[in-house]
Parts: C-alpha cells; structure tokens; sequence
C-alpha cells in the first residue's frame, strides 16, 4: 500500500519538484550549518590565542593553537568549587522535584479521585500568573533562605508542564493493572511503589533528564539569593565573566584588551560548562522527543 | 461521579442505604473520599504546601505594591499608601520607554520566532531521508539545552568588534559596527539570537502533530489531481491547525515576560533605549535601586497585561477557531 504511493509520487516528480526538493536540502543544510556555528566558533576561540582574537581573524579554526588558558581554568579551585556547586544543585534539586512532581500527578491522574479538578486548577493557574521577581525575592529572603542551597534548589520544585505530560502519562495506564493488584491487597501506596512506578521507567526517566538539564542550565536563583562565591553555581562563575567583559568593552580603549583576554578564558568555560550536557545530548534528546509526544496525546 | 466502587453496586445497596444520599451531600462526600483515598491525599500534601509557599504566597505579597515596604519587615508591607507607586510608574518616562520596548519587542518575536518553526517542521517533512532528517533534527534541537549564559556569551562574542559578524562586516562592506552597544542594533541582535536559539525546538510539537496525519488524507488529495503544494496548503496545515493555535496563545500569554534572563545578560546601559524591557527595569528599580513596592506594583501591572492577554487570546481562539487551552 505504501509502497505503490510512494511509486506514484516518484514517477509524478516534475521539474518543479525537483527544484523545490534541492532547494528544501540547501536550505536545511544551511540551517544546520548556523546552528553548529557558534559552537565550532566557541570551540576555535578557546583554543586560539588571543592575538588572532583580538585580530578579528577566528572563525571556524583555531588560530596561534594554545592550550594555556585549558590550563589556567582546570587549574582554577573556584572553577572547580563552582562545577561541584552545580552538581550538588542539580541533584538535590532533581530529587526534591521528581519527589513533588511523582506524588502529585500520580494523585490527580486518579479521575475519581474528590477534589482533582481543584488540585488541577492550582497547579495550572500558576503557569498563566505568578506573583512575580520582587515578592519572590521578599518572600525567599525572610524565609531565611538567601545564601543557602534551599534558595537554589525548592522555588521551581514542580514545573506545572512537567507535572501535565506525568499526569497524562499515569491516565493512559491501563486500570485493571491497578484494580488487580488492589485485588491482591496492595494499598494505594503498594500499588504506585509496586506496580506503577516499575512501569513508568521511561516517564521517570524523562523527567529526570527534563529537571536536571534545567538544573544543570538554571543561574538567576543563584544569581539573587547567593551572596557567598564559594556557593555560586559554575553559571554564575560564567556569568561573572561575561558581565567583566561587558563592562570592559563600555569603558573602551586599552580595557578592549582585557575584554579580549576575557573572550579567550569565557570560550574554555564554555566549553567546559558544555562537555557534561553534549555527553548526555544523544540521550536526552531523545527521552524530550517521546516526552513531549506523551504529553501532546492527550491535547 | 466521584465514588469509585470498590463492591459490586448490589452490595452497596444491601449495606448501605442511605449511599447516595451521602454522595449528594457534600461534608459526607468529602468524608467518604478521604476515609477511602486518605493515602492519595497524603501525596498531595506537599506539593500542595510547596504551591502555597512558593507559588500563592508570592501572589499575596502583590499587596506591597499599594502598601509602604521595609526590608526585613512583613513581606506583606507595614501601612496602606493606596495607589501612591502605581501614580509613580505612570509618570514615570523610563517606565514608558521599558513598555514600548516590550511591545516592540514583543510584536517582533511573534513576527519572526513564531512562524519559523512552523516553516521549519514543513520543511523537515517534505525529507525522504529519514537519516538525514534524523540529523537535521538533532541539531536544530541543541540550542534549546544550552543554558542562556551559555547563550548570551555567545552572541556577546559573535557579535563583539572581532566576532564572527562584524568579520563578515568587514569583508562585505569594509565597515565595523558595535553591535553590543550600539541601541540601533539591539533588536536584530536580539531577534537573530531568538529565532537561532528556538526555531529547532519549536518546531517539536508541529513535527509531533506532522505524523499523526491521516495518510490516507494525502492520498484522497492526490486522486483528486492536488500538487504537492496545495497537498501542504490543504492537508498538512488544516492538520496541524490546533497545534499552531495553541501555541501562538502560549506565545501571546509570554508576550510581556520577552526573554528577561537573556536581556539581562546581554543589555548595558549603553542600549536601554532600545533594549530595556518591563521586567529589566522593574529589576534594576527593585533589586539594585530597593524600591520593592515601586517595582512589585509595575511587576502587577505586567503579570496583568499577561493574564488578560492569555485570557483574550483563548476566548478569541475558541470563537473563532474552536481550539482553546481549557
């Protein structure tokens, strides 16, 4: 069946065709290309030196190859103090999130269960307004959180839209599988911890991925409620890097150099900061792909 | 409705008479399901303090915006000022300046980073190769994982006096511009980086929506002597309509929140005129200024614009179209 449709769409292919198709491929070759780009420039940079930066003469390649500045950061304790930050951060945070995340949908995917549609109705009304920067900031600051983990890791605990695709996950498990093994004598408890959750792996394992990339990624928590550098996430040690260079470009003249130096150093903590997410890259892309198809079923 | 039998229904009958009385009075109702689900509601007692804590507290704490603030006191104000700081934003030409941005901004994210990834995801299924698509794919989708420091480090140096663009510059028009602080360039700048940075993954739901396709759709269409294009024009975009709806609601419900963490990374002093957006202002105004009242009541006045906005969009679409967020 399929076969003969694609037979007739081959033999029908006009010049017109033919045009558009190579088009279609240069286009998105392109696109590919522009996308790699700043990437393979990040790369190039951090192992230029900075004479052929500050030249203007990087682009795909490294220039005047050094690995100096390689050496210079993984010789940086605060580079590394700020890396273990981010670890910690995101596997506290991961845990804290899956723990809250888990138990709520698992909970409001029970369509009998009384009170869902208000459970629901709060945790969606939060994704279309919140209380907004300054009465975060109040609030976080006279719990008695700033400069500790705490600040970092519980005020985004439950993303609402990670919260939905599990929800809608635990609605599409068949209910005879819960119903026997209530038969058997399991409590509600049993049954998720036993049957469900055994055979929820692979939404398990894209939330996961889904909470620690954000995670691994997120710096503005950090960045407003940590005070201590020996606290900062590896973000912010980055962040503090781009805001030199900013203020080294506006003050002009010499300070273009330093900005310069910077752009070399910024480029290998970049690259750094990157290595861990392209490790995982293959897999958590394909985990989002199939998580956000779950999460879409149901629309 | 909500009573879930856990004995047959004659049982239930036998043994309990008065059962359905008790499901259409409501305490009894309440008192049946947590004698039944107590161990479900248990589950939902965290997440629901953590709701509370973090998510409605802070709603609450809207109140200082007409109410005198001091740091280390009540995170709910000391006295009523009455509409004292909203007077003050309205008047205030710098708060004017950071609106228009906005919606400038704003309107040209929606021009250009909406469609893009509808286009895109086309593209991507008119592929016969589904390595190559594969591929394409995977690349288009790794800006979305970096995290916007990452980001903004990056067009802070494509674009710097020795980056990638001002060498093309260079080469083309034998001119170097400072793009970083040049206010006339803060919106390509920015629009450019946008559309880079979230062409690829947008484009996951409509791909997502592309294979539900009936194919059988195409097949009608092509007896009845429709090209390719009109193939596109009448299957495909009918098909994956909801899906384009839904997320241009989304879009039009984030309008006013335009990429805060990237503007504050990017932006200098040198470029607010152009580049300087509700949300930045109201966080220089607030946290490097402390003037938290001022700051949270232009910050009400932002998440209402975004609340209304959400709310027009979905009434407008569910007219219209039929497809709505709830």
């Amino acid at each position: 069946m399929k076969d003969t449709g694609v037979l007739i769409k081959d033999m029908k292919v006009s010049a017109g065709m033919r045009v558009f198709r190579l088009l279609n491929l240069v286009f998105l070759v392109v696109v590919v290309f522009l996308t790699l780009y700043p990437f393979l420039n990040i790369i190039a940079q951090s192992f230029s030196s900075e004479g052929f930066i500050n030249a203007g003469q990087v682009n795909l390649f490294p220039r005047g190859f050094n690995t100096e500045t390689y050496k210079l950061i993984l010789a940086d304790s605060t580079f590394w103090g700020n890396y273990g930050n981010t670890l910690l951060y995101t596997v506290v945070a991961t845990a804290i999130s899956m723990v809250l995340t888990t138990s709520f949908a698992y909970a409001i995917a029970k369509k009998d269960l009384k009170g869902r549609g208000l459970f629901i109705g709060i945790a969606v009304f939060t994704m279309f307004f919140n209380g907004g920067l300054i009465p975060n900031y109040v609030l976080i600051s006279s719990l008695g959180m700033r400069d500790t983990l705490w600040a970092v890791v519980l005020p985004n605990a439950i993303s609402v839209f990670n919260l939905l695709i599990m929800k809608s996950f635990f609605e599409n498990m068949p209910r005879e599988l819960e119903e026997a093994a209530a038969i058997d004598g399991l409590t509600q408890y049993g049954v998720l911890f036993r049957v469900v959750l055994p055979l929820s792996k692979a939404i398990v394992a894209t939330m996961v991925l889904f909470y620690a990339v954000a995670n691994w990624n997120s710096w503005f928590q950090a960045f407003l409620y940590l005070d201590n550098p020996d606290l900062f996430p590896v973000t912010i040690y980055l962040r503090n890097m781009i805001a030199g260079v900013t203020t080294a470009g506006s003050a002009g003249g010499t300070a273009e150099n330093v900005g310069q130096i910077a752009a070399n150093i910024q480029s290998v903590t970049i690259v750094l900061t990157v290595i861990p997410i392209l490790c995982v890259y293959p897999f958590v892309q394909k985990y989002f792909f199939s998580g956000v198809m779950l999460g879409s079923v149901k629309e | 409705m909500a009573i879930r039998l856990e004995v047959p229904p004659e049982a239930v009958t036998a043994n309990q008479p008065d059962h359905r009385q008790n499901s259409r009075n409501k305490p009894g109702r309440w008192k049946l399901a947590i004698k039944r689900d107590w161990r479900l509601y248990t589950l939902v007692l965290l997440p629901l303090a953590y709701f509370a804590v973090f998510r409605y507290l802070p709603m609450a704490g809207n109140v200082i915006a007409f109410r005198q603030f001091q740091p280390g006191g009540s995170i709910f104000g000391e006295k009523w000022v009455g509409l004292k700081y909203v007077t003050l934003f309205i008047n205030d030409p710098s708060f004017w300046q950071a609106f228009q941005n906005t919606i400038v901004l704003g309107v040209l994210t929606l021009l250009f980073c909406f469609p893009m990834p509808i286009i895109f995801a086309l593209m991507l299924n008119e592929l016969r190769s589904q390595k190559f698509k594969k591929f394409v794919q995977t690349v288009a989708y790794l800006p979305h994982f970096m995290s916007v420091v990452i980001i903004a480090g990056m067009i802070l140096q494509n674009f710097s006096v020795t980056g990638t663009v001002n060498q093309i510059a260079n080469t083309l028009f034998g001119t170097t511009v400072n793009f970083t602080q040049d206010a006339g360039w803060f919106r390509p700048m920015y629009i450019s980086s946008e559309v880079w940075q979230t062409m690829g993954w947008g484009a996951i739901l409509y791909l997502a929506a592309l294979t539900r396709v009936d194919e059988s759709l195409y097949e009608a269409a092509r007896i009845d002597g429709a090209n390719r294009w009109q193939q596109t024009w009448h299957v495909t975009l009918p098909a994956i309509r909801p899906t384009i709806i839904t997320l241009l609601i989304l879009n039009i419900g984030t309008f006013m929140a335009v990429g805060f963490e990237k503007i504050l990374l990017i932006y200098n002093p040198l470029n607010y005129e152009t580049s300087d957006v509700i949300s930045t202002y109201l966080y220089r105004v607030g946290l490097e200024s402390s003037n938290f009242s001022y700051a949270t009541a232009i910050g009400m006045f932002e998440s209402v614009i975004g609340l209304t906005l959400i709310l027009s969009a979905n009434a407008v679409s569910k007219r219209l179209a039929g497809t709505s967020l709830w």
